[in-house]
């Protein structure tokens, strides 16, 4: 509950605060608060990536992109009102949605009933893999994983692509 | 003298540390949390370290470009052929059960190999995106 309404703080800062380079920090420190919540709900192995990834290298890109570009935010030239009911609306049925989930934790759940048990009594004799959640990715399901390392492939491949700078001879700009 | 020494010295004293917690996340993903998405991460954030703290073009030689972008599709290809090798060795796509003498280290077997592609391609893929939003800022 102090995690989210510290990410709740953070949040109405970074939309208060106009200079970019403290709305990239600020965004920094959420990506580290998302990441202790998801270890408080003994989610390691993704809080781990949402440190790295999220406070880290997307961190040091959008400073990057800051150092191209200018710091201090344009003010808006539209009403926020059509955005702002786009939000409020998107999150209310998210919120709606959660009233149909099942209590956290719930052990009767189809998740943890069905193969998600195959996983775990399965993993260490089949695979002798302690960490079920690497077994999981890298083994029970290496197409997805697979499909992953495709998919940041093909991103990488397209943030080149735009990026680059192709000299060719003396011709270029 | 530099004013940026004690930046210098702590970077060269935490860079192998960095790199050696990445390697320790990617071997030990089977018994802790970790494995080669975060541990590919990890290591491209030692080389960014590196640019940050000592320049772009001291890295560029250290970590060629070229070789950074090879590495995209290489990891990505490992993937593909230890998939392939499963269908090799008499079993279905990405079954590693017959790579090894047993079930359990054919499994652990492919399972370090998938994990080594990964961190392949992640980290080649976070170092190219820097290296192109570095060199463009420097015309």
């Amino acid at each position: 509950m102090v995690l989210l309404s510290l990410m709740a703080a953070v949040v109405l800062a970074i939309i208060r605060i106009r200079n970019l380079f403290a709305v990239v920090v600020l965004s920094g420190i959420y990506s580290f608060l998302m990441a202790s919540v998801l270890i408080v709900l003994d989610a390691v192995d993704v809080a781990m990536t949402e440190a790295s990834v999220g406070a880290g290298i997307s961190m040091v890109l959008m400073l990057g992109t800051l150092y191209l570009t200018k710091t201090t935010e344009v003010v808006p030239v539209h009403t926020p009102a059509l955005p702002l009911f786009v939000a409020l609306g998107t999150g209310a049925a998210l919120v709606w949605g959660t009233f149909g989930l099942p209590p956290f934790g719930a052990a009767d759940t189809p998740v943890h009933t069905h193969v998600g048990r195959e996983y775990l009594v399965g993993s260490v004799p089949e695979t002798g893999i302690v960490n079920v959640v690497t077994s999981v990715l890298a083994s029970y399901r290496g197409y997805d994983t697979l499909g992953e390392t495709t998919v940041i492939f093909t991103a990488g491949i397209g943030v080149l692509l735009l990026l680059k700078r192709v000299h060719r001879g003396s011709g270029s700009k | 003298m530099r004013l940026d020494v004690i930046l210098r010295v702590t970077a060269k004293l935490f860079l192998p540390f960095i790199l050696l917690f990445a390697l320790y996340v990617q071997l030990h993903g089977d018994f802790g949390p970790g494995g080669g998405f975060q541990a590919g991460v990890i290591a491209a954030a030692t080389v960014i370290l590196y640019a940050i703290i000592f320049g772009l073009a001291p890295t560029m030689r250290l970590v060629p470009p070229i070789v950074v972008e090879t590495m995209v599709p290489l990891g990505v290809l490992i993937f593909l052929g230890v998939g392939l090798a499963g269908i090799a060795t008499g079993q279905n796509y990405l079954d590693y059960s017959h790579l090894a003498h047993d079930q359990v280290h054919g499994q652990e077997l492919g399972v370090m190999l998938v994990e080594a592609g990964v961190l392949v391609t992640v980290s080649g893929t976070m170092v190219a995106i820097f290296y192109a939003f570095a060199a463009r800022g420097r015309s």
